[in-house]
């Protein structure tokens, strides 16, 4: 499964790292990554692939969670399948 | 990045923001193999078809909302209309098929049954008559199950002998249930032209003709279309239309996208997808608002109908390019206390009944979730679903009444009935008399444009 992770927040450094760092524990794989300034809010989306990933997707949410506390901002994971429904006919 | 940061922003906001959500996964269960003529053994039937057939519904349910990251708020089983189950073992004891069905919901953890019903649009079977006086206790006595009827069609015109017992039963119901504000009148639904693949409650039932077991799906999201509009104050309405147009059309995708997983998962039929916009007494969730959005000062202001046929009209054109099986109820809602905003248009006198009347005529549904003072007669109950399904059956259309006659309530005092039932004003009703009008029973005939054949 391929899913859509959307980190918002506050710029500060080491958000990138933060959040990569704690996927690539977890064996999930990045496949394209992008950052932008929306509303000055600091934006990162990251397409990952779920395959190889060595824990289930509830225990994901409770880890991307836990970083987003501590970095503070919002994580966000969304199957890929929603955003393509929603935005390509 | 295939998705361009926009797009993401903006599917993002739909549900952090916007309180977009799939409502109901709703599956509908044949029970026509369950009618036994002993009433032990129906009974022992339909409780183990529907846990059979339900089992994993709630599980599947949740594992697609977390694999998806959408929240899917409720999930629901629909059935045959029980009059037609229980006629085999005699149309008695119908309180015992009320307790089974409810016992049933909990044992498989939905949040609603529907299907304590009967279509009389023609006529009253014994079984039919009996099921319509068993629906207050049958109502007052359970959680979770749901009644509707059918009293009327555009092909048979209306069943003013069946609307006079609907009346009385949603009095009774009501009354049975007057430390909750009548409460139990709320989970009981009359319809002209019901849809057989409703999965919106009160009125969700597994129509005759539909396959064995059947998923379908409900999806809402006033709220989005809410900031659609909000995005664009200068738009023409012309303009409007084509951007509520676009959003109904992504949203209705992902209606389309879990009815898809839901059904493959579970192994049954692929059901419809319904995009109502069925709003939530939560702030930003209020098809109200739309339509104020628009220009109005309050919904009931003139106009409002004219913005809800616009508003109405674009979500299904939307939703009909989305998905091949549109089906339902698909539209606007215009519930009251579900509907922070059409209940404060409500008390400050800017929404009456009479003006929700006519705007039934082009939303999608009827008049919903109103609170009447507790003093209205039955017979004025009967006049006023009489109206309503006159406006469905001439214009070909669904039109339903879910009234609350609030024990002990007067108009303006507010109810609560908690949850996604919300709360409102008690409004005032014409009480001119209509007794005698609806006490001659019988059947007003069905328009000319029924004889099509």
């Amino acid at each position: 499964m391929r899913a859509v992770i959307t980190v918002v927040g506050k710029d500060k450094p080491g958000i990138i790292a933060a959040v990569s760092t704690m996927l690539a524990e977890r064996s999930v794989n990045i496949l394209d990554i992008s950052q932008t300034i929306m509303q000055s809010f600091f934006t990162m989306i990251t397409l990952v692939d779920l395959s190889a990933m060595d824990i289930d997707l509830e225990a994901l949410r409770t880890e991307l969670d836990q970083v987003a506390e501590r970095v503070g901002v919002t994580i966000t994971l969304q199957h890929e399948d929603v955003f393509t429904a929603m935005n390509r006919v | 990045m295939i998705f361009t940061p926009l797009e993401i922003e903006q599917t993002l906001k739909m549900f952090t923001e916007q309180n977009l959500d799939v409502r109901t996964i709703t599956m509908g269960i044949n029970l026509l193999d369950c009618a036994d003529g002993d009433i032990d053994r129906a009974l022992r039937r339909i409780y183990d078809k529907i846990t059979r057939s339900a089992s994993r519904l709630v599980d599947v349910g949740d594992r697609i909302q977390a694999e998806l990251g959408v929240p899917i708020i409720n999930k629901r089983v629909s059935i045959t209309p029980i009059a037609m189950v229980a006629g085999a073992s005699g149309g008695e004891e119908l309180l015992r098929y009320a307790e089974m069905l409810e016992r049933a919901a909990q044992d498989v953890g939905v949040d609603f049954l529907g299907g304590f019903s009967a279509l009389v649009q023609h006529g009253l079977t014994p079984t039919d008559e009996r099921v319509i006086r068993a629906i207050p206790a049958a109502l007052a006595d359970t959680e979770k199950v749901c009644a509707s009827l059918n009293l009327a069609t555009s092909r048979a015109g209306i069943n003013m002998d069946a609307v006079q017992l609907a009346a009385r039963a949603i009095k009774e119901a009501a009354e049975r249930s007057a430390d909750r504000s009548g409460f139990a009148a709320s989970r009981m639904v009359v319809f002209a032209n019901a849809p057989e693949d409703n999965p919106f409650m009160a009125g969700a039932f597994h129509g005759p003709s539909n396959p064995d077991t059947v998923v379908h799906v409900g999806v809402s999201g006033p709220g989005v279309v809410y900031s659609t509009v909000r995005r664009r104050p200068e738009a023409s309405l012309d303009e409007i239309a084509e951007m509520i147009k676009k959003t109904a059309f992504r949203i209705t995708r992902i209606g389309q996208l879990v009815v898809d997983m839901a059904a493959e998962r579970l192994g049954v039929s692929r059901g419809i997808v319904d995009l109502s916009l069925a709003p939530t007494p939560k702030i930003g969730d209020s098809v109200a608002r739309i339509l104020e959005e628009m220009g109005l000062e309050a919904a009931g202001a003139p106009g409002s109908t004219a913005a809800l046929a616009l508003l109405n009209n674009a979500v299904k054109k939307g939703g009909l390019m989305a998905s091949s099986r549109v089906g339902g109820l698909s539209g606007s809602f215009i519930p009251v206390s579900e509907d922070e905003g059409m209940a404060a248009a409500a008390e400050r006198g800017s929404l009456t009944i009479e003006k929700l009347e006519a705007m039934t005529a082009i939303c999608s549904v009827g008049l919903d979730m109103i609170a009447v003072p507790g003093s209205t007669s039955a017979d004025t109950l009967a006049g006023v679903i009489a109206d309503e399904m006159a406006i469905g059956v001439m214009n070909h259309k669904t039109t339903g009444v879910r009234i609350i006659p609030v024990p002990g309530g007067n108009a303006g005092e507010w109810v609560e009935f908690g949850g996604l039932l919300g709360r409102a004003p008690i409004m005032p009703l014409n009480t001119t008399s209509c007794t005698g009008f609806v006490n001659r029973g019988g059947q007003i005939p069905p328009p000319v444009t029924a004889f099509r054949n």
